[in-house]
C-alpha cells in the first residue's frame, strides 16, 4: 500500500490568517514585478500596513485640498469610480452634471451670461490643468492677431507676481511662454499691480493676478491692476488681457467678501481658474476654468469629438480620467447651496481669527498674512537666532501636525515663515490643541542649547585672555548646524520652493 | 392659558427622502441653490438621476477597467484624501509610485541596472503621458538644432492616421506638426516603410502604436525600428522612436514576450501604456517611461524643495488624488506576472469565442487580427440595406454598448462594430452578446421586408393617384417613426465620417 501525502501548498491561506501565512513573511519586490499571485487579503494587508506611515491627512495642516467628504458623497463617489468620465455618449448624465457645475460656477463668478446662455467652461483634473488650457487660449489668441498685424508672434511672455504656484512656471516652461515677474518686497508679499502693468509689452498675453496667494492667502488688487491696464491699453492699443487664478480664492471671495470686484464684474478679465478640490469642497482631482463668452476661446483648440452622431466639444489635456469628483463637487453645490458654502467659510474665518489670537498671545510671533483672504495663518518668529521656523515644523511633528515652513521669493528671502491653513475640517476644538501644542514646542526649544554663534559670543570674553579657545560642538548641534545650512542652500538655491 | 402650537422644523428628520419637499421641486441646473438641503436628500437625487447613466460593465466600447476587487476598492476609499502630490506628507504612497515606475520598466526591458532607479512618472491618464513623452523628444531636438546653428521652428512627428486624439491633441497644443501616414484598405495601421520615408530633419520622432484603437493591431515596431536605424545612417538626424503602448503595453509582455517592440530595440527611448486599461486598474492612471536620464532633458523636470528634500518631477498635472497609484501597485502585487497572464489568456480566449460565434452568422466579416489586443472589431459583409450603426443602435436595447466606427483615411467607406474584451467580460457575457446580435440581425431582416413590401404597396398607391391634384407629385407617406430614423441615419453617418472620435 503506497501511503500518499496530501501536500497543502496554494491553499495555506484559506486556513491561515494573513499574519500566519507565508505572505507577509517573504520580502516584498520593490523594483520588479513579483512572478506569482498573492490572496487579495495579504495584497491589502501588506499595502494597507505600510500606508499606515504616511502622514494623516486630516492633520496635514500644510494643503489646501480638502481631506474630508460626507459619507452620502464617499457613496457616490465610489459607485462611480468605474465610469470613464470622457465617454459622454454613455454617460450622459455625468457629462450633463459637469455642464451644470459650469455653469454654476460661470453665474458664481458673474460670467456676462444671457438667461438661457450656456457658459464656456470645462472640468479638469485641477488648476494646474486649468491654467494651462486658460494660458494656452491666451498664447492662441495673442498669436492669431499677431498675425493679422503682421508682426512677429515668437516671443510670447505672461506677467505675473514672484509668489505665483509652481503651475504658472510649467505652463511657461513647457508652452514656450516667457514669464516675467514682478518682484515682491518685505511688506508687500503679492504682484504690486502699478509695477506689474509697468512690465507689459506687446508681446504679453496676459497678465495673471492671484486671488489667494499660496504664501500668505492674500487677495491681489484685481481692481485696481484691471483700472490701470485698460488706461495702458488706451494708450498702446495692446489689448492685454487678464486671467484670475482663483484656486483658492474662487470658492471664498463670493460667499465672504460679496462685493470685491475680482472676476468678470472686471471687463478685462477674460477666464478664471478655480481648484474644485480646495475650497470647493472636494476630494484632490477636480478644477474649473470659466472662459468669460465664446470669443476669449479660440475655436481652432477645440476637439470635436463625434462618438455616434453626437458632437461633443472637448478642450482638456487630459482624456480618460474617473467621474467620482466631478460627480462629489455637484454634491457638495446642490447639497449645501450659497448658504452652505458660506456657513462653512465664515465657520473657518472663525477658527482662523482664534488660531491667529492664540499665537499672538504668546508673544513669540509676528502674524504675516492677513484677515482678509483665505483662512489660514502664515506666521514667524520674532526672534529667529536660537531658533528657527524650520524647527519648530519639525518638532510640532512628533505631536502629528505637519506644520510647513517657508522662505518667501525674491525679493524677500529673508522672511521665514510657517503656515497652518483651515479646512472645513480643522475645528475649534484642533485650533486650541495646536495652540497648546506650538506652546510645548517653543517651550522645548527654550530649554536646548542655542546655536554656535551664541557660544562663540560667550567665548569672545575669554579671548583676550590669551586663550586659544576651541568651541566644542556637541554631535547634534554640528548635525543640526550642517543641515540647516543645507536646508536654507537648497531652499535659495531653485526658486520654486515647492509651496503648494 | 396660552396654548402654543409648535411648527416642527424642517420636516427631513420625520419624513423619509422621497416624502420631503426636497424632491417635488426642480433640481438646480444653472445656478448655484441658495439654500442647503440635506445630505439624504442630495445623495437620491444624484443617485437617480445617474442611474439613467449607462452600465459602464456593460460598455464594450472602452478599454478602460470597469471592475476591481473589492480589497483594493477599500484601500482606495481609503487613500482618496491624500493628494498625491504631497510627497513628504505621504512617502509610502510616493514609494509606491516609483516602485511602479520601476517595475513597469523593467516589463518592458529597459536597460536598467538591478539596483538603478527607472526614469519614468505616473499620470493621469496616456494623454498626459504622451504630452510629457512629447514634449521631451521636442526639446531634445529644439536643443540638437540650435547646437546645430539650425532652424528649430518646424517640428514634426510622424505617425499612422489611425493614433488615438491625444496625439493630434499634442499635436495642435504644443505646435508640433502632425504628419500621418495614411491607412488603406486591409491595412489599417502604420506602414513602417512609408513613415520612414516620411521622416525628414524636422522630424521630433516617429511613434508607433502597440494595440491599435480601430482593431486592436500590434503595429511593427521591430521593421520600424530596423528601417529608420537604416536611415539615421544615411542622414545622421538620430530620429528616436516613441512606443504608444496604451492598450498593448500590458498585453505583449505576458502573452507574447518575444515579441521585440520596446526597450529590446535601440531606437525606442519612451513607452507610455495607460494602467486604466489592460494595467486594470480604474479610470484615472497612466505610466510613462523613458530608456535613461539621457532621453528626458533636465530642464524640463521642476525640483520641488519641500522642507529640504529634493523631489524631482514632470507632471502637467499637480493635485490629483493617490487612489489609483495604490490601486496599480495592489494590482502588480496581488496578481504578479503569473496573474496577469492568465487575466490576458482569458480575455484571448473570450475573444477568440466571440469571434467565433459572431463569424458563424455568416454576416459579418472580421476585421480585427488574433495577435493583438483582446478584441472583435467585425463589419458587415452586405451593408447595402442596413448598416453597422444600425445594429448598434438596437444593440442599445439589450442594454450593451457596442460602437460603430469609419475608418479614417484612406478607408473611410469601412465602418465597423468594435466590442472589447476586458477581464470582467466572460464567456457567459460572450455567449449572451452573440445570441443578442442574432437577434438584432433576425429583427433587421424582418424589418426590411416590411419596408419593402411597405414600399411596394405605396408604389402602387402611388400610381393609383397619379392623376391627383398636386399634378402627380408622388408622397411616399412614411410612418412617424421612418422619418427620423432615415434623418439621424443619414447625419449619423455624415457626422461619423468627419470625424471618428475613436477613444
Amino acid at each position: 500500500m503506497v501511503l500518499s501525502k496530501a501536500t497543502s501548498h496554494s491553499d495555506d491561506f484559506t486556513i491561515h490568517s494573513t499574519f500566519a501565512s507565508r505572505y507577509v513573511r517573504t520580502s516584498f519586490p520593490r523594483f520588479k514585478m513579483p512572478e506569482n499571485s498573492i490572496p487579495k487579503e495579504a495584497a491589502f494587508q501588506i499595502i494597507n500596513d505600510e500606508l499606515m506611515l504616511d502622514g494623516n491627512p486630516r492633520l496635514n495642516l500644510a494643503s489646501f485640498v480638502t481631506t474630508w467628504m460626507e459619507p452620502e458623497c464617499d457613496k457616490l463617489i465610489m459607485a462611480s469610480v468605474n465610469k470613464n468620465y470622457v465617454d459622454m455618449d454613455e454617460y450622459p448624465v455625468t457629462t450633463e452634471l459637469q455642464n451644470r457645475c459650469v455653469n454654476m460656477i460661470a453665474h458664481l463668478f458673474n460670467a456676462p451670461l444671457g438667461e438661457a446662455e450656456a457658459a464656456v467652461g470645462v472640468g479638469t483634473v485641477g488648476s494646474s490643468e486649468a491654467i494651462m488650457l486658460a494660458g494656452l487660449a491666451f498664447k492662441r489668441k495673442w498669436q492669431n492677431k499677431r498675425k493679422a498685424e503682421g508682426k512677429p508672434y515668437d516671443k510670447p511672455n505672461i506677467v505675473t507676481g514672484a509668489n505665483v504656484q509652481v503651475c504658472w512656471e510649467k505652463f511657461a516652461r513647457y508652452f514656450e511662454v516667457e514669464l516675467k515677474e514682478v518682484k515682491l518686497r518685505e511688506d508687500y508679499l503679492v504682484m504690486d499691480p502699478v509695477k506689474a502693468v509697468e512690465m507689459v509689452d506687446e508681446n504679453t498675453i496676459c497678465v495673471a493676478a492671484i486671488l489667494g496667494s499660496t504664501l500668505n492667502g492674500e487677495f491681489e488688487d484685481v481692481k485696481l491692476l484691471n483700472d490701470l491696464l485698460i488706461e495702458k491699453n488706451k494708450q498702446t492699443g495692446w489689448d492685454t488681457p487678464i486671467h484670475v487664478d482663483a484656486a483658492s480664492g474662487g470658492f471664498i471671495a463670493p460667499f465672504l467678501y460679496p462685493e470685491l470686484e475680482w472676476d468678470f464684474r472686471l471687463p478685462l478679465v477674460k477666464s478664471i481658474n478655480v481648484s474644485g478640490h480646495k475650497y470647493g469642497l472636494v476630494y484632490a482631482g477636480i478644477g474649473w476654468v470659466i472662459w468669460r463668452s465664446k470669443e476669449d476661446l479660440p475655436e481652432e483648440l477645440i476637439f470635436h469629438i463625434n462618438y455616434l452622431g453626437t458632437d461633443q466639444p472637448t478642450f482638456t489635456l487630459n482624456f480618460s480620467k474617473g467621474s467620482s469628483q466631478v460627480i462629489a463637487q455637484y454634491y457638495q453645490l446642490i447639497r449645501l447651496g450659497y448658504e452652505g458654502y458660506k456657513n462653512i467659510m465664515e465657520n473657518c474665518r472663525e477658527n482662523m481669527l482664534v488660531l491667529k489670537a492664540g499665537l499672538e498671545k504668546t508673544g513669540r510671533f509676528n502674524i504675516v498674512s492677513k484677515d482678509n483672504g483665505v483662512p489660514l495663518v502664515a506666521f514667524s518668529l520674532k526672534n529667529n537666532s536660537c531658533h528657527d521656523e524650520f524647527e519648530v515644523s519639525d518638532y510640532l511633528r512628533r505631536f502629528g501636525w505637519i506644520v510647513p515652513a517657508y522662505t518667501m521669493p525674491a525679493d524677500a528671502q529673508n522672511v521665514t515663515v510657517l503656515r497652518v491653513v483651515i479646512r472645513e475640517d480643522f475645528s475649534r476644538t484642533l485650533a486650541e490643541r495646536l495652540v497648546i501644542d506650538i506652546q510645548k514646542v517653543l517651550h522645548e526649544l527654550d530649554t536646548l542649547p542655542a546655536k554656535i554663534t551664541a557660544k562663540i559670543a560667550l567665548n569672545g570674553e575669554n579671548a583676550d585672555k590669551n586663550v586659544t579657545v576651541v568651541t566644542k560642538k556637541s554631535a547634534i548641534e554640528t548635525q543640526r548646524e550642517i543641515t540647516t545650512v543645507w536646508r536654507k542652500f537648497v531652499m535659495e538655491k531653485k526658486k520654486m520652493n515647492g509651496v503648494c | 392659558m396660552v396654548i402654543t402650537t409648535t411648527i416642527p422644523d424642517s420636516g427631513e428628520h420625520l419624513d423619509s427622502t422621497f416624502a420631503s419637499r426636497y424632491v417635488r421641486t426642480p433640481v438646480p441646473k444653472y445656478k448655484m441653490p441658495a439654500n442647503p438641503i440635506p445630505k439624504e436628500a442630495a445623495y437620491q437625487i444624484i443617485n437617480d438621476e445617474l442611474m439613467l447613466d449607462g452600465t459602464p460593465r456593460l460598455n464594450l466600447a472602452s478599454f478602460v477597467t470597469t471592475w476591481m476587487e473589492p480589497e483594493c476598492e477599500k484601500l482606495m476609499m481609503a487613500s482618496i484624501n491624500k493628494n498625491y502630490v504631497d510627497m513628504d506628507e505621504y512617502p509610502v504612497t510616493t514609494e509606491l509610485q516609483n516602485r511602479c515606475v520601476n517595475m513597469i520598466a523593467r516589463l518592458f526591458n529597459a536597460p536598467v541596472g538591478e539596483t538603478d532607479t527607472a526614469v519614468g512618472v505616473g499620470t493621469v491618464g496616456s494623454s498626459e503621458a504622451i504630452m510629457l513623452a512629447g514634449l521631451a523628444f521636442k526639446r531634445k531636438w529644439q536643443s540638437k538644432r540650435k547646437l546645430e546653428g539650425k532652424p528649430y521652428d518646424k517640428p514634426n512627428i510622424v505617425t499612422g492616421a489611425n493614433v488615438q486624439v491625444c496625439w493630434e491633441k499634442f499635436a495642435r497644443y504644443f505646435e508640433v506638426d502632425l504628419k500621418e501616414v495614411k491607412l488603406s484598405e486591409g491595412y489599417y495601421v502604420m506602414d513602417p516603410v512609408k513613415a520612414v520615408e516620411m521622416v525628414d530633419e524636422n522630424t521630433i520622432c516617429v511613434a508607433a502604436i502597440l494595440g491599435s484603437t480601430l482593431t486592436g493591431e500590434f503595429e511593427n515596431v521591430k521593421l520600424l525600428n530596423e528601417l529608420l536605424t537604416e536611415k539615421n545612417k544615411e542622414t545622421g538626424w538620430d530620429t528616436p522612436i516613441h512606443v504608444d503602448a496604451a492598450s498593448g503595453g500590458f498585453i505583449a509582455p505576458f502573452i507574447y514576450p518575444t515579441l521585440e517592440w520596446d526597450f529590446r530595440l535601440p531606437l525606442v527611448k519612451s513607452i507610455n501604456a495607460s494602467g486604466h486599461k489592460y494595467g486594470l486598474v480604474y479610470p484615472g492612471v497612466g505610466w510613462v517611461v523613458w530608456r535613461t536620464k539621457e532621453d528626458l532633458p533636465d530642464d524640463l523636470v521642476f525640483h520641488i524643495n519641500y522642507l529640504g528634500s529634493d523631489q524631482p518631477t514632470f507632471t502637467l498635472n499637480f493635485s490629483k488624488g493617490s487612489s489609483q497609484i495604490i490601486a496599480q501597485y495592489y494590482q502588480f502585487v496581488r496578481l504578479g506576472f503569473e496573474g496577469y497572464k492568465n487575466v490576458m489568456e482569458n480575455c484571448l480566449e473570450n475573444a477568440r469565442a466571440l469571434k467565433e460565434g459572431i463569424e458563424k452568422t455568416g454576416l459579418f466579416n472580421i476585421v480585427s487580427k488574433d495577435v493583438g489586443v483582446p478584441l472583435v472589431a467585425f463589419s458587415l459583409k452586405d451593408s447595402s440595406k442596413y448598416d453597422v450603426f444600425e445594429i448598434s443602435g438596437s444593440l442599445r436595447k439589450f442594454g450593451w454598448i457596442v460602437p460603430a466606427y469609419t475608418m479614417p483615411p484612406n478607408a473611410e467607406h469601412i465602418a465597423v462594430l468594435r466590442v472589447v474584451i476586458r477581464e470582467d467580460f466572460s464567456r457567459a457575457l460572450a455567449e449572451r452578446l452573440i445570441s443578442d446580435i442574432e437577434k438584432v440581425m433576425k429583427e433587421m431582416e424582418t424589418h426590411l421586408i416590411r419596408v419593402s413590401t411597405k414600399t411596394a404597396h405605396v408604389t402602387a398607391t402611388v400610381d393609383e393617384t397619379q392623376d391627383g391634384d398636386d399634378g402627380g407629385k408622388k408622397h411616399i407617406k412614411k410612418s412617424a417613426r421612418e422619418t427620423p430614423e432615415e434623418i439621424a441615419t443619414y447625419w449619423r453617418q455624415l457626422v461619423a465620417r468627419k470625424k471618428t472620435g475613436v477613444c
